[in-house]
């Protein structure tokens, strides 16, 4: 089992902030754990002493360096995982009290405020579980080198100065690069449904791995790598495999699977303008197919 | 390694304390504290007036941009030593932006006041932020060669670039020491990733050329035996029977010690006391005990395995800088500190800055030096290297002290003559060592 909460998911976690309540001594913590993956689920409670500036990272290093339970059992620390711890990596996402969002910006003061008392900790529910809130977000990345993600450049020669970039394009492309790959747009997702294979007895780590690539490509390849793609094709230098990427978006589990439910826009912590991008990606897909229909 | 840049603008967090960047400062970010400790007014009610611009008033030549290390040692004075914290129960000044229009701060410095935002939940466009200086670099990291050409340069396409002293292991960017002497610049680790690149691959293509076996042609006992020792350390770790030292613990603790006794300011009796109780945290961490002892995902053995190899970091931190009896960069000890001239008449003015002179030389002859820490196996062993300051001759550092002036002009005479000597004999004087760091 694992629990979800689309129903929320609709807030990003950036409300505006009311007055500092009474602080209380402690509070709980309730954590989602799971031992490994395809294993079962179960729910742990863990007591934690309030202290100033806490946010859930160290929230989760408390629990770590306790690694008992409220009930007073010895635990294994509570796995998690994280890197930059200024919500620029993406690492560290989860659902918290309901919303999907980083666990460094999650601030205990507002999270108390919010639901007294008690803090929800769940891992992402459309990525395979690794162990405890730790995902295996490898489909996330594998969408963006399906879409090329990147501009093909051998920095090692100097090939001369590249294409200048308005001032005006840098400005729409600087927010779609805000992009971390923290997976919170493809969580709150209706279309993005979660794939978890496990490797077959006598399975080579080769044969899984393609196995598993195969059947996230027929998945949706969700919100980050069609702004990508546009991020990228909007580039001057990106621009020459602008083709490449708008046919990986009309493959099997391309835009066309978007329902335009929009909650991706409602949650990106990064407020990228997601939909925007999807908008201008139907577009320019449908062109190309145009234009490919009639070998232009 | 005996270096620490302690960033003077951070904000407070429990888990870590964030980087204000240094660009708040440079687009005219203003540093001031209340003329009366622990003010509880609102700071934009503060009257100008009663408002201590200290980096201001105390360095009128360079205002807020005076380098990070004095940045970093003049807010720690002011909370510290001058009581005049913003807040009672922590110590922070504020880093005003206020007096600049929102739509230039939005343009300029958008992305870190947002952090601000997010991580405070305060508008520093509006409201002054609250900051203090927290550890953020090492000047220091493994130790590297380089072939100095015939110029006093850098032989491009030398194997030696970058070597460690553990043979064809490359050590580049952050990770290695060079470039920053005792202070870091700015971008200087955009400086260390994209140099140490560039210079080290045509170096390894060079190696790769003359090496006449391959990795995967040497003997497998060779790789065997390394992961078993990796791997007997790792299991022994898992087998440790509980109700030992507790890693998170201990590695709260070596925090604590490190940064009071090793950071903004530096004390031999507080080196001294802390060096005794990191010796006794490496004796516990040997005992410490896993709270997971399982075979996945396992983070409990990865931190203790980090814990563990920090401990003879902090040995070497703490015994470089202990040993170091000077100033240099961030790295201040106020009972060696060289002070302001005091002398008034001219010609005593001029006999003290002569004298300053004098001691600033004899100073370098001592420790203008790297600090090489070797671990032992239960110790650090310390020795020192030259520093190569054949193309650019040292000179003192005078932000801030009365008599700049005078003790700057017996400097050039002295380097005038020096050059003049120089050129009479036909070669500069070529320093023993490549090393640029110190």
């Amino acid at each position: 089992m694992s629990a979800t909460h689309h129903d929320s998911h609709a807030s990003n976690g950036h409300d505006d902030h009311g007055g500092h309540a009474a602080h209380p001594a402690s509070f709980e913590v309730r954590i989602l754990r799971q031992d490994g993956p395809g294993q079962e689920s179960y729910w742990e409670r863990h007591d934690v002493a309030y202290e100033s500036e806490m946010n859930v990272i160290s929230v989760l290093q408390r629990i770590a360096a306790k690694a008992t339970t409220a009930d007073g059992k010895k635990v294994a620390p509570v796995a998690w995982d994280c890197n930059c711890l200024e919500e620029v990596c993406g690492a560290c996402t989860m659902v918290i009290n309901g919303k999907v969002r980083q666990s460094c910006s999650a601030l205990v003061d507002r999270l108390l405020e919010d639901r007294p008392g008690e803090i929800e900790l769940t891992p992402m529910s459309k990525f395979p579980v690794v162990r405890d809130l730790c995902v295996d977000r490898s489909r996330l990345f594998r969408a963006l080198s399906r879409v090329k993600a990147w501009i093909p450049a051998d920095g090692y020669y100097d090939q001369g100065a590249g294409p200048r970039i308005s001032q005006e394009a840098q400005e729409s492309m600087y927010p779609l690069s805000e992009c971390m790959s923290c997976g919170c747009c493809l969580e709150a997702c209706p279309q993005y449904l979660k794939i978890e294979l496990e490797q077959l007895d006598g399975e080579s780590n080769e044969a899984f791995e393609k196995r598993k690539d195969e059947a996230y490509d027929r998945g949706f390849i969700g919100a980050h790598a069609i702004s990508q793609a546009m991020l990228f094709n909007n580039n001057p230098t990106g621009q020459n495999n602008a083709a490449q990427r708008l046919d990986a978006l009309m493959a099997e589990g391309g835009i066309q699977d978007c329902g335009n439910a929009q909650n991706c826009v409602a949650v990106c912590p990064k407020k990228i303008p997601l939909t925007t991008s999807i908008a201008r990606a139907g577009r320019a897909t449908t062109v190309r197919m145009l234009q490919k229909w009639f070998g232009a | 390694m005996r270096c620490s840049k302690v960033h003077p603008t951070a904000i407070p967090g429990a888990d870590k304390l964030r980087l204000m960047s240094e660009s708040a400062r440079g687009e005219g970010g203003r540093v001031w504290v209340p003329r009366k400790p622990q003010d509880l007014r609102d700071p934009l009610t503060v009257p100008e007036a009663e408002r201590f611009y200290f980096l201001e008033e105390r360095y009128p030549k360079y205002k807020n941009l005076v380098p990070r290390d004095i940045a970093t040692r003049e807010i720690f004075d002011i909370c510290v030593n001058e009581g005049l914290s913003v807040e009672k129960d922590r110590q922070c000044v504020y880093l005003d932006l206020t007096h600049i229009p929102k739509a230039e701060l939005d343009r300029k410095l958008g992305g870190i006041l947002d952090i601000y935002e997010k991580f405070q939940g305060v508008d520093p466009r509006t409201t002054p932020m609250k900051i203090f200086p927290a550890v953020h670099y090492t000047m220091g990291g493994l130790w590297v060669d380089y072939q100095r050409s015939a110029n006093g340069g850098l032989q491009v396409g030398s194997p030696k670039n970058q070597l460690t002293n553990i043979p064809n292991l490359y050590a580049l960017g952050e990770c290695d020491y060079q470039y920053h002497g005792a202070n870091r610049l700015g971008a200087n680790s955009l400086l260390s990733c994209i140099f140490s690149g560039l210079i080290t691959a045509p170096g390894i293509e060079t190696l790769l050329k003359g090496q006449k076996q391959a990795a995967s042609e040497l003997p497998s006992s060779l790789f065997d035996q390394a992961r078993k020792q990796h791997q007997s350390r790792h299991d022994a770790l898992l087998k440790r029977s509980g109700g030992g030292e507790n890693p998170y613990l201990i590695h709260q603790e070596l925090g604590d010690v490190m940064t009071k006794a090793a950071t903004v300011v530096r004390r031999n009796d507080q080196l001294t006391e802390a060096l005794a109780k990191v010796h006794e945290l490496y004796n516990r961490s040997k005992k410490c005990s896993l709270s997971d002892t399982g075979n996945w995902t396992n983070q409990n053995v990865v931190f203790t395995k980090s814990l563990l190899d920090m401990l003879p970091l902090a040995l070497a931190i703490l015994k470089g800088a202990l040993q170091r009896d000077e100033c240099r960069g961030a790295h201040f000890k106020p009972a060696f500190a060289f002070g302001s001239l005091k002398a008034t008449e001219p010609a005593a003015r001029r006999q003290e800055a002569e004298q300053w002179c004098d001691r600033f030389e004899a100073n370098n002859a001592k420790w203008l030096k790297s600090t090489i820490a070797q671990w032992t196996g239960d110790d650090v062993e310390l020795t020192y290297e030259d520093v190569d300051t054949s193309l650019i001759p040292p000179r003192p550092r005078l932000y801030g002290l009365v008599g700049a002036e005078d003790i700057e002009k017996v400097w050039n005479e002295r380097a005038a003559k020096k050059a003049a000597e120089a050129n009479g004999n036909g070669t500069p004087a070529a320093g023993k060592l490549a090393a640029a760091a110190h």
